[in-house]
């Protein structure tokens, strides 16, 4: 079971800043600067930082959505989402009970997870080839 | 034992696809603050490494640092680590009992001599020549004297084996010591809390394994990556403490509107751990975030700081007291006695003791 199926409700509260979400866009511009300059990708994990009710959701918002959504299914979902800034990336894993285990923001061109994995193509040719023989049989 | 498959072999077999691998080292990465290309280099050179042995060995503990680490009954960022290691020794886990589990424990620690990772739970009992705490008839220290001679490295988990715990509390009836008070010659790496943090445990594992040495530890032997701030740094309610804003009851206006717990007795400011960042229950929350303050479980000693709801600022018994406060202290020790004898006194003169008449009436 789930924890989100566990009937316990809690007060909201109301939201409120203390100013994270002002301090990350600047940080992710300095990041962007330096992907687009140097060519050096970064990460930023969400989890870490101590946001105030309401202030997750409020960065959300200023990022906003890019032209790529995409959902990976592998031991729980994933989420990659590109922001409405070209190489911002915003990345949430989750396992099968749906919890969250990791939450980023990536300054990259493409993050390392869409990108199909040299052990799963070697093991995904051999899978192929097999069905190949299983048609020719 | 220690099987000739390396762990991508093993997932490979398990069905578990070299894309959900790397999203279990992206994320551990991740919580370790390492940059973001060391997900990758994780995942592979965990794929490419033979599971090493380790063995887990329990002295004065209560179970929950085990509880901690598998809760969960599904695959989780957590127990993925279990594909990663071969778990030769777990009282708790293992299938075989008796002279079977014992045989099974020396057995690994031969074949894997100088290999092997111990990990170990719960403080180490010395009193009574070790009597205290005995598996198979032997005192935990014997144990563990034995089975740190042949590991690479020792894993203190939970704060009982990193600094004593509950069982060390005063007055330490069973004489109990933390791991680093017998193990002198081999490195030691305390992951504690009461219990620890499951991702913590895994962390420090998967950073073992992944680049063959410790993690940058703190000065009491913990990984910075998760012990580098203290609960106070990262708690959201930290503005408020800023601004001068506390709950100053657990149900006053203050308490609902979120504000600072340090006057209802948070140790947070002194507790270094990751709870507020990592937090707990699949990412749910963490204490402060329930509306209860931290109680230092982390800490060295926490059991003996005085009440876990009185501010840090109130002097406590662990503390060393300036010699006017002690000699303070022993003459209102001294008049509190005198007026309890007194009080005593007049109760006793005001008692009548009954008397079988007085049962008939």
């Amino acid at each position: 079971m789930s924890l989100h199926n566990i009937p316990i409700k809690s007060e909201s509260v109301e939201p409120y800043s203390i100013g994270n979400p002002r301090a990350l866009l600047t940080e992710i511009a300095a990041r962007l600067e330096k992907l687009a300059k140097e060519g050096v990708a970064s990460s930023m994990d969400l989890n870490s930082l101590p946001f105030a009710p309401g202030e997750y959701d409020q960065l959300r918002v200023l990022l906003g959505d890019g032209e790529v959504n995409a959902r990976i299914d592998a031991m729980g979902a994933s989420e990659v989402m590109e922001t409405r800034y070209p190489g911002v990336w915003w990345v949430t894993h989750y396992n099968v009970e749906g919890d969250i285990i990791a939450d980023s923001i990536e300054i990259t061109e493409i993050p390392e997870i869409l990108k199909s994995q040299p052990a799963d193509i070697e093991g995904g040719l051999a899978l192929l080839q097999a069905q190949i023989h299983g048609l020719d049989a | 034992m220690a099987d000739q498959k390396t762990v991508g072999e093993r997932l490979a077999e398990q069905g578990v696809s070299r894309r959900a691998f790397l999203k279990f080292c992206a994320a551990l990465a991740t919580m370790m603050a390492l940059p973001p290309e060391a997900g990758r280099a994780m995942a592979e050179a965990l794929a490419q490494s033979r599971r090493p042995s380790v063995i887990w060995l329990s002295f004065q503990e209560c179970t929950g640092c085990t509880e901690s680490l598998t809760r969960s009954a599904s695959p989780t960022l957590e127990n993925m680590i279990f594909n990663m290691i071969s778990l030769d020794y777990h009282e708790t886990l293992q299938a075989a009992s008796g002279y079977g589990a014992e045989k099974s424990r020396a057995d690994a620690m031969k074949e894997n001599y100088g290999k092997y990772l111990l990990l170990v739970d719960g403080s180490v009992a010395l009193g009574q020549g070790g009597a205290y705490s005995t598996v198979a008839g032997r005192s935990n220290l014997d144990m563990l004297q034995e089975a740190a001679k042949g590991a690479a490295a020792v894993v203190a988990v939970g704060t009982c084996s990193s600094f004593g715990g509950i069982p060390a509390a005063q007055p330490n009836p069973t004489g109990a010591v933390p791991v680093t008070d017998i193990v002198k010659d081999k490195p030691v790496i305390n992951v504690s809390g009461c219990p620890p943090i499951p991702v913590v445990i895994t962390g420090v594992l998967a950073h073992y394994l992944t680049f063959g040495q410790l993690p940058a530890l703190d000065a009491l032997g913990r990984p910075t990556a998760f012990y580098g701030n203290s609960i106070h740094d990262r708690c959201y309610r930290r503005p408020f403490y800023d601004q001068g804003k506390f709950a100053k009851t657990f149900d006053d206006e203050g308490a609902r509107n979120g504000w600072c717990l340090f006057e209802l007795g948070c140790k947070g400011p002194t507790t270094h751990n990751a709870c507020a960042t990592t937090k707990w229950n699949g990412g749910t929350s963490f204490p402060i975030e329930s509306g209860h303050g931290c109680l230092g479980c982390s800490e060295p000693n926490f059991w003996d700081g005085g009440s876990f709801y009185a501010p840090l600022s109130t002097p406590t018994s662990a503390l060393s007291l300036a010699t006017d406060a002690v000699v303070a202290g022993v003459a209102v020790g001294a008049a509190v006695s005198v007026a309890n004898r007194m009080k005593k006194k007049h109760a006793k003169a005001g008692h009548e003791p009954a008397t079988v008449s007085d049962l008939k009436k």
